[in-house]
């Protein structure tokens, strides 16, 4: 007895020994890593030459961060994991029966979103409600509109795509200048920006059909870069950098507008008193039902032969050529799907914004949107929507942070910290989730009963 | 005539830049087969060290040679974006080692995006201009070359010297070869890959800091977003020369640099990267693993 407490003492110094000597190690390696990036700052001075300026406060908080996380880590917080581990090892296993919000949860969400702006009105008022509408609830539909697009491509054919955001150009484009040119309306261009993102899916699926993991990789987000360049430099018709700016609004399908002028204008219509905010909430259930579409044709398409075969690409292409599968058409059906769920988020972004330029479409796009069908879980609708929902509504949250204000000081501006913790977050969750949110997959062919399988059981594809 | 030679001098100095961050990439990738995203950013990230202690260097001891200078710069670059480089390794891409193919991807994008909002926090998102450091221009049979760009085509091939002997020669780069080749055979017999993959990250890293360093000087002028567009263009160049293969890296750095200066000089300025990407599809279109690269045979 007095023997295994001794042990288990020895073993509680060993263990604060060590975690003293990381934690050394671990303030060392943060000097290191600091000292010249916080320690000291470039800065101009007044004629216009570089200066540094000593910030050795800053570097010993960084240091000391380093020092008390690593101390924190290894003494306390990776024994209590362990010590779970062994516990939920040791414990049996329960079949729980899921819970009733797990089991709609689907349903449920759909329901919410619904009912989401009524609330988000009768909480903040119209005006009050515009950010949470806007902000939070479209520009998160839409991202959530264009991951299931790419996951299509990445999720079920396995094609890795980095330059998808070409394709979401295409379509902000294609709406922008036709209906500025030709004076075409919204419900025209919708599916035509659509159909144009497609072709535009399949001009690029041609070249890289021989390509393969990297080498596709960086092809795609070639083809990105070049449509972006091209908006920027063919400025006779894009306007370049400036971009295009007063696009036409959407109508409900031409019968009420939303132009303060028209006759046929909403408001006017029913009586209301003037409001942005009619428009906003009529685009809201506009990405909805578009957001909808997507995934209904995903899950349909799943079923079909096609989305079988895309499927089957992703798990083994050469088995997939012996059964006949027919790869060419099967991967180009794949990139112009994708791509036409792309142009049809973009013909959507620009109606919204009422302005497009390069600017929005660059690599950094494609890369959110790729994140968030690997955090989500690729091939999982339910756990991309929730992925994209925590990265974009946690980074548009981080922007209503004002009160950190009063305790940084008013020179804080967490604006700025924004991108700084959407990159980390992006590695800590990778880190700590690989497969996504959401583990599990629903497989559309089955012996006898259908059965959730794991993520892992999945193949990534080595397109 | 003089013209042509004088943009194939630009190309090759701008392409030894391009080559340098290119070989970090194609050594990653043929070690544990990731795209290490964040490379480019590891290559601002030397490019604003070395800003840094010349700044120091300056306030200590103003008349510095300027030999001795470039020398002390290239060096701490090269010590501090190593140790970066490490770290990173060991936090972001090692726990995902052996995961599937696309989470390391992720989590170096998420770096890239980290380490280039962290500078902007850090160092603020100016411009960051330096002083010519190195101005005299020689004039060759017409040709008009300037020091700098003698100093980063020589720099750059003492390194490639040098880093050949390294991977070709030493029981180090066979430790990396072997790797490379085969993972858990390498580790059975006895070489220790965890402390050789990491190795490879501080020699890619160094590299990246060299070409950091050459091109503040090359340029005057750094700022937080530089990692991205030489980075894309590194990668290319990587996979333009076969990823995996380092003479290819080399090899497609330079052409990604003659690529550019050519076209900027005889064609339109604007569209010198479209011109890039272009060929590059068109590259791998015809070669699909690259000019040196070995297509990947595919067992059943």
């Amino acid at each position: 007895m007095a023997n295994i407490s001794q042990t288990n003492e020895a073993v509680g110094t060993n263990l604060m020994a060590r975690a003293l000597r990381e934690a050394f190690y671990a303030g060392l390696i943060a000097l290191g890593l600091f000292v010249l990036f916080v320690g000291l700052k470039t800065d101009q001075n007044i004629l216009n030459e570089l200066i540094l300026v000593q910030r050795w406060g800053l570097l010993a908080i960084f240091v000391a961060i380093a020092v008390v996380g690593r101390f924190l880590t290894v003494a306390y917080i990776r024994p209590w994991f362990e010590e779970r581990k062994a516990a939920k090892a040791a414990a049996p296993v329960v079949e729980r029966e899921a819970s009733f919000v797990a089991r709609n949860f689907s349903l449920l969400a759909v329901l919410a979103l619904i009912i989401y702006p009524p609330v988000m009105v009768g909480l903040f008022g119209f005006q009050g409600s515009l950010k949470w509408v806007d902000n939070f609830g479209i520009q998160i539909l839409i991202y959530v509109m264009l991951a299931w697009g790419l996951n299509i491509v990445v999720g079920l054919a396995g094609l890795l795509d980095l330059g998808y955001v070409a394709f979401y150009a295409v379509g902000a484009y294609s709406y922008a200048l036709l209906s500025s040119y030709f004076g075409l309306s919204f419900w025209l261009l919708l599916p035509m920006a659509g159909v144009l993102a497609a072709l535009w899916g399949t001009i690029l699926g041609f070249p890289v059909l021989r390509l393969k993991g990297d080498y596709l990789a960086i092809v795609t987000l070639a083809f990105g870069e070049i449509i972006r360049l091209v908006l920027i430099n063919w400025t006779e018709v894009t306007k370049g950098t400036f971009g295009i700016s007063g696009i036409a609004k959407a109508s409900v399908f031409g019968i009420w507008s939303f132009d303060i002028s028209a006759a046929n204008n909403f408001a006017k219509a029913f009586g209301l008193p003037m409001s942005s905010a009619y428009y906003k909430i009529f685009l809201f259930y506009l990405a909805l039902a578009l957001c909808m579409l997507a995934a209904f044709v995903t899950i349909r398409l799943r079923r079909m032969p096609i989305g079988r075969a895309w499927e089957a690409l992703r798990e083994d292409e050469i088995a997939c050529r012996s059964l006949g599968i027919n790869t060419v058409t099967t991967k180009l059906t794949a990139f112009a799907t994708g791509a036409m769920f792309g142009g049809i988020a973009g013909s959507f972004f620009a109606v919204r914004q009422g302005f497009v330029s390069p600017e929005s479409f660059v690599f950094l796009e494609s890369a959110i949107i790729l994140a968030i069908v690997v955090l989500g879980g690729m091939g999982s609708l339910v756990g991309i929507a929730v992925a994209a929902t925590v990265m974009i509504g946690g980074t548009e949250l981080l922007r209503e942070m004002n009160f950190l204000k009063q305790i940084f000081g008013p020179d804080f501006t967490p604006e700025l910290y924004r991108m700084l913790i959407f990159g980390l977050a992006m590695i800590v969750v990778m880190v700590w989730k690989p497969r996504g949110f959401v583990g599990s997959r629903e497989p559309t062919a089955f012996l006898r009963e259908r059965k959730s399988v794991s993520g892992s059981f999945t193949k990534e594809g080595h397109g | 005539m003089e013209y042509f030679v004088q943009q194939l001098v630009n190309g090759l100095t701008l392409g030894s830049i391009y080559g340098l961050v290119a070989i970090g990439y194609t050594m990653v990738y043929g070690i544990i087969g990731m795209v290490n995203f964040a490379h480019g950013d590891i290559f601002m990230l030397g490019g604003f060290a070395a800003l840094i202690v010349y700044l120091i260097l300056l306030g200590l001891f103003g008349g510095i040679p300027i030999a001795l200078a470039l020398f002390i710069m290239i060096l701490i670059a090269m010590l501090m974006t190593g140790l970066w480089n490490w770290v990173i390794e060991k936090l972001a891409y090692r726990p995902l080692r052996g995961s599937f193919r696309l989470a390391p991807l992720i989590t170096a994008i998420g770096m890239s995006i980290a380490l280039s909002n962290f500078v902007q926090v850090t160092q603020g998102p100016r411009n960051k201009p330096v002083p010519p450091l190195v101005s005299s221009v020689y004039d060759i049979f017409g040709i008009a070359i300037s020091l700098k760009q003698i100093i980063i085509v020589l720099v750059t091939a003492v390194l490639l010297t040098i880093f050949w002997y390294i991977v070709n020669h030493t029981p180090l780069g066979r430790a990396q070869r072997a790797t490379e080749q085969d993972r858990k055979m390498a580790a059975l017999l006895g070489i220790d890959v965890d402390k050789t993959i990491s190795i490879t990250f501080v020699m890619g890293a160094a590299l990246a800091a060299v070409a950091g360093t050459m091109y503040l000087m090359y340029y005057g002028v750094i700022v937080f977003t530089d990692g991205f567009t030489p980075g894309v263009k590194a990668f290319t160049a990587a996979v333009l020369g076969g990823i995996g293969s380092l003479p290819g890296a080399v090899l497609g750095g330079l052409m990604i640099g003659l690529i550019e200066s050519l076209w900027s000089a005889y064609f339109t300025i604007d569209y010198k990267d479209v011109a890039t990407f272009s060929i590059l599809a068109i590259v791998l279109i015809f070669k699909p693993s690259g000019i040196l690269g070995r297509p990947e045979v595919e067992k059943v």
